[in-house]
């Protein structure tokens, strides 16, 4: 019996250590891809060219294009996501009834359950004919369109985890602040939303990890060109949608064009590593506060 | 108008922006849906549900992509769903004080939030070029398997959690082992729970399509698979490739198959969320 029990265990564990082994995975083959990726190209050149060219016959292997792209993207969606996550928070904290928080927070999810390639077929057949009308110069494949649409996708996420962190802080808060003669705006605003900041900070984070990562609506709508530009109106192409690109092709195993992927794979790695760690320090520090 | 006028006003004006801005969001949401199936309702028949891939649109069907997403789908789940549920009670009944618990968890927090596209390079490499597995159904799985591990493994801690440590009292005060109490007293107590997280992961699978893209899955594959080393499609992949397609009668395949694919995914998380509001009116500790 206790040996059986034993072994259970160390089954149990092996399990767990499968995760690290995947950690160790990721890494392993990034960094051993990544490390004969610049045995042939150089680190001056990736970080400083601004052109992008590696499938061409005229190579060149500059990154600052795919993270322009990149970065364009991600900041449309965090500017779109981040306000309006957090009023819709705030709104359903504060200010709704419990009736309707149950009512609207899980129809709200269903914006985070639709498939990233559903949202670009939104992006595509109705944003940018949308943004058309407004914007006649706007490219067919543009930046602007699916950073919206990746916002829209990531709302939930800000205004879930918000709501959690506002609703963590404890109800004294709130009425010491009504007992003071304060609106319910301004004990929102000036009261929970600073209190909760560590967790609505988490949150934000979170989400910009998530817009950087993201693949199918920027593969489908933002155009797949590689340009240095911060133009949200030309196309523009990610540092995933190129990953994209290039596995759809029949690039030849081993080849310099088969590492760009994984030289791009791991700086797209180190963003959304940095940035999981920073909230996943902050919530450690600073969550207990009000236990 | 004083302060105190102004500081109402603000509050009420608030209230309104709330509830507009919240509307706002689920009124584009009904719009997208809405706009998919004027698209492609009249698309989907039987025909294009048991249709091969072709290259003229009006003949073209889904039969491969839904076929090997559900062989997919039925993998990933014999994979993730042992693996997942093992390590959260390994890490929620065992491995609790632990220095190697506190570094898996924190492993686990970094995994949920890597891309899924590194998901793909990792399972590229790995189990198509090192195990040799090729473009196949298995390799497909077995990453998506990864990519949804650390979403179970939270879910299942979270039920466990969920459960009373009298249950555990008990069942300890009787004679029971570790074991035994996990097995034939948390398990089935905690069962609703993991269940609820399993699928949700697993609706997330069906609509991954980055990853699979990097492994190798196919646009194109003239036969449904028929075991788990053949070549496959998804429902994802067979969209995008169809969205990626200037013609307009292919935009409506897109369309169509988008409005199978919501369907599975949205039953899906509908099934979850019902299994958790009976589950927890249930079990009333």
């Amino acid at each position: 019996m206790r040996v059986q029990e034993k072994i259970i265990e160390k089954i149990l564990a092996l399990c767990a250590i499968i995760t690290i082994l995947t950690t160790l995975g990721i890494i392993l083959i990034l960094a051993v891809e990544a490390v004969s990726f610049f045995g042939e190209v150089s680190m001056v050149e990736f970080f400083t060219s601004t052109e992008w060219t590696p499938l061409f016959t005229q190579k060149s292997y500059g990154i600052l294009p795919l993270l322009s792209g990149t970065a364009l993207t991600t900041l449309i969606a965090i500017a779109v996501a981040l306000p309006v996550g957090i009023i819709i928070a705030v709104y359903l904290n504060e200010y709704a009834t419990d009736r309707m928080r149950r009512i609207l927070k899980p129809l709200l999810e269903v914006l985070a359950v639709v498939p990233t390639v559903v949202y670009g077929f939104f992006a595509l057949m109705i944003v940018t004919p949308f943004l058309k009308m407004f914007i006649p110069g706007i490219s067919g494949f543009n930046a602007l369109s699916p950073g919206l649409v990746m916002g829209i996708m990531i709302i939930p996420f800000v205004s879930s985890l918000s709501e959690d962190a506002l609703s963590s802080v404890p109800d004294s808060l709130r009425q010491a602040s009504f007992g003071m003669g304060s609106t319910k705006f301004q004990t929102a605003f000036r009261v929970m939303v600073p209190a909760a900041s560590s967790g609505i900070i988490v949150s934000a984070i979170l989400a910009l990890s998530r817009a950087v990562g993201e693949t199918m609506i920027v593969a489908i709508a933002a155009g797949m060109q590689p340009r240095f530009s911060f133009d949200p109106t030309v196309p523009i192409q990610t540092i995933t949608s190129y990953i994209v690109q290039v596995s759809m092709g029949d690039v030849p195993h081993g080849s310099i064009a088969y590492q760009t992927i994984f030289a791009a794979g791991i700086t797209l790695f180190v963003f959304t590593f940095i940035l999981n760690n920073i909230s996943y320090w902050i919530k450690s520090r600073y969550q207990e506060k009000y236990e | 108008m004083n302060n105190a006028q102004k500081s109402r006003l603000l509050d009420k004006g608030f209230r309104y922006l709330g509830i507009g801005i919240t509307i706002l969001c689920l009124l584009v949401l009904a719009i997208f849906v809405g706009f998919v199936i004027y698209m492609g309702i009249e698309r989907l028949s039987w025909d294009f549900l048991i249709s091969l891939p072709s290259r003229f649109a009006e003949q073209s069907g889904i039969y491969t992509a839904w076929i090997g997403t559900v062989w997919v789908l039925v993998f990933t789940t014999i994979i993730s769903f042992p693996l997942g549920v093992g390590a959260g009670i390994y890490l929620e009944e065992y491995g609790k004080k632990s220095r190697l618990a506190t570094f898996l968890e924190i492993n686990i927090a970094n995994l949920a939030g890597v891309p899924s596209i590194i998901y793909g390079l990792l399972g590229l490499e790995v189990f198509v070029r090192m195990m040799k597995m090729g473009n196949s159904i298995l390799a497909g799985s077995l990453t998506l398997a990864l990519l949804i591990l650390p979403i179970i493994i939270v879910s299942t801690r979270e039920s466990l959690r969920a459960v009373p440590s009298t249950v555990r009292d008990a069942s300890n005060a009787l004679g029971a082992s570790k074991w035994q109490t996990i097995w034939h007293q948390i398990l089935p107590a905690s069962f609703g729970g993991i269940l609820t997280g399993v699928i949700l992961a697993l609706s997330r699978a069906v609509g991954e399509t980055a990853p699979l893209i990097v492994v190798g899955a196919l646009a194109y594959v003239p036969f449904a698979p028929a075991g788990p080393l053949d070549e496959f499609t998804v429902l994802p992949i067979q969209i995008f490739n169809w969205v990626s397609r200037p013609q307009e009668e292919f935009l409506i395949n897109a369309a169509a198959a988008i409005i199978v694919l919501l369907l599975i995914t949205f039953a899906m998380n509908g099934i979850a969320v019902y299994l958790r509001n009976k589950w927890q009116r249930k079990v009333n500790w």
